[in-house]
């Protein structure tokens, strides 16, 4: 709880003002001004394999508009794509072009799990040959959100959660070790 | 045609051909190594039967049974055509020459049941991988990596 806390309701840009004659100077660390950034411009790659892209459209879309927190625009190409959001069933003839995208994907890149279909290979599809069970055993996994499909509500709170992710700067380790405290 | 002169008809072209209209289309039940000749027949006789347009299989643990939707659309009428199949040793004669579409449709069923289909043009995998084990839709297949048996 206290890890979250640090890092949401914080300040809008990292650093403090350091007050002198005729304005101020901001004092900061490269870092957080980078992670800052980053944090604030995650171009998603258009990729969905059923039904939560459909939800996925609506979040983009003018009612919810992801743009406002800096998701701007979907890229068609994985190169200038900074988060996947994988949206949908991932069967395994599926699972090697998953991988090359990812793969494709400049650095830094992040991906969010959409859905029961993505996050454990889904209410319905969980007990056949064809489905992997879970993104998470293809390419790492950042944020997964429930729901089947989710609301556009909470796509748009799995893509704050990853902002705030990727604004505290800490690894996963990093995150899981304070986290337990 | 109603379905006392397609009986009828079809008795004159297979008399083994046995008949069950409980359901929404005439079901014919033929012996596998009459279908050909009497498909055949149902493409280019009175029947015009031009659209092939669903061929599936059913597991019934003691035999295969090949399905297969027929539609005529000049006459606006649809049967169904079946036949029965060993389970060890699925083997029945291809319609592919007389409908292009089966191609596909029995691929289909290769893969998912293995029923090997004589005189394919190019009998592989249509969907699954090419080195897939098993017939998945058949009642005992088992994966023990992606299945939880119920």
């Amino acid at each position: 709880m206290e890890l979250k806390e640090k890092i949401a309701g914080k300040e809008p840009f990292p650093g403090i003002v350091h007050e002198t004659p005729g304005g101020g100077i901001v004092v900061s660390t490269f870092d957080s001004i980078i992670n800052w950034a980053r944090s604030n411009s995650l171009w998603p790659l258009s990729f969905a394999t059923s039904c939560c892209g459909i939800e996925m459209m609506s979040t983009a879309s003018a009612k919810y508009d992801f743009s406002r927190f800096g998701f701007e625009v979907a890229r068609a190409s994985p190169r200038q794509a900074d988060v996947i959001i994988i949206a949908g069933t991932i069967v395994n003839k599926m699972a090697p072009v998953l991988k090359r995208l990812y793969d494709q994907m400049a650095d830094p890149k992040y991906v969010i799990a959409m859905g029961a279909c993505a996050i454990s290979g889904g209410p319905f599809f969980y007990n056949t040959y064809s489905v992997v069970k879970g993104a998470d055993h293809i390419i790492p996994v950042d944020v997964y959100i429930p729901g089947c499909p989710p609301r556009p509500e909470a796509l748009l709170h799995s893509l704050i959660s990853l902002q705030e992710k990727i604004k505290l700067g800490m690894t996963r380790e990093q995150i899981r070790g304070e986290s337990k405290v | 045609m109603t379905n006392e002169e397609i009986k009828e008809y079809i008795s004159s072209l297979a008399p083994a051909a046995t008949y069950d209209e409980t359901g929404e289309w005439l079901n014919i039940l033929v012996e596998p190594t009459a279908l050909k000749p009497l498909m055949a027949a149902l493409r280019t006789g009175k029947m015009q039967m031009n659209y092939l347009f669903c061929v599936t299989c059913v597991d019934f643990k003691t035999q295969l049974t090949m399905v297969y939707h027929l539609s005529a659309t000049t006459h606006r009428q649809s049967i169904v055509i079946k036949a029965n199949v060993n389970r060890e040793t699925p083997v029945i004669e291809t319609v592919c020459d007389i409908w292009r579409t089966a191609e596909f449709l029995e691929r289909e069923v290769f893969e998912m049941f293995g029923v090997q289909f004589t005189n394919h043009p190019d009998l592989r995998k249509l969907i699954l991988e090419d080195d897939f084990k098993g017939f998945p839709l058949r009642k005992d297949f088992e994966d023990p990596i992606n299945m939880i048996k119920l």
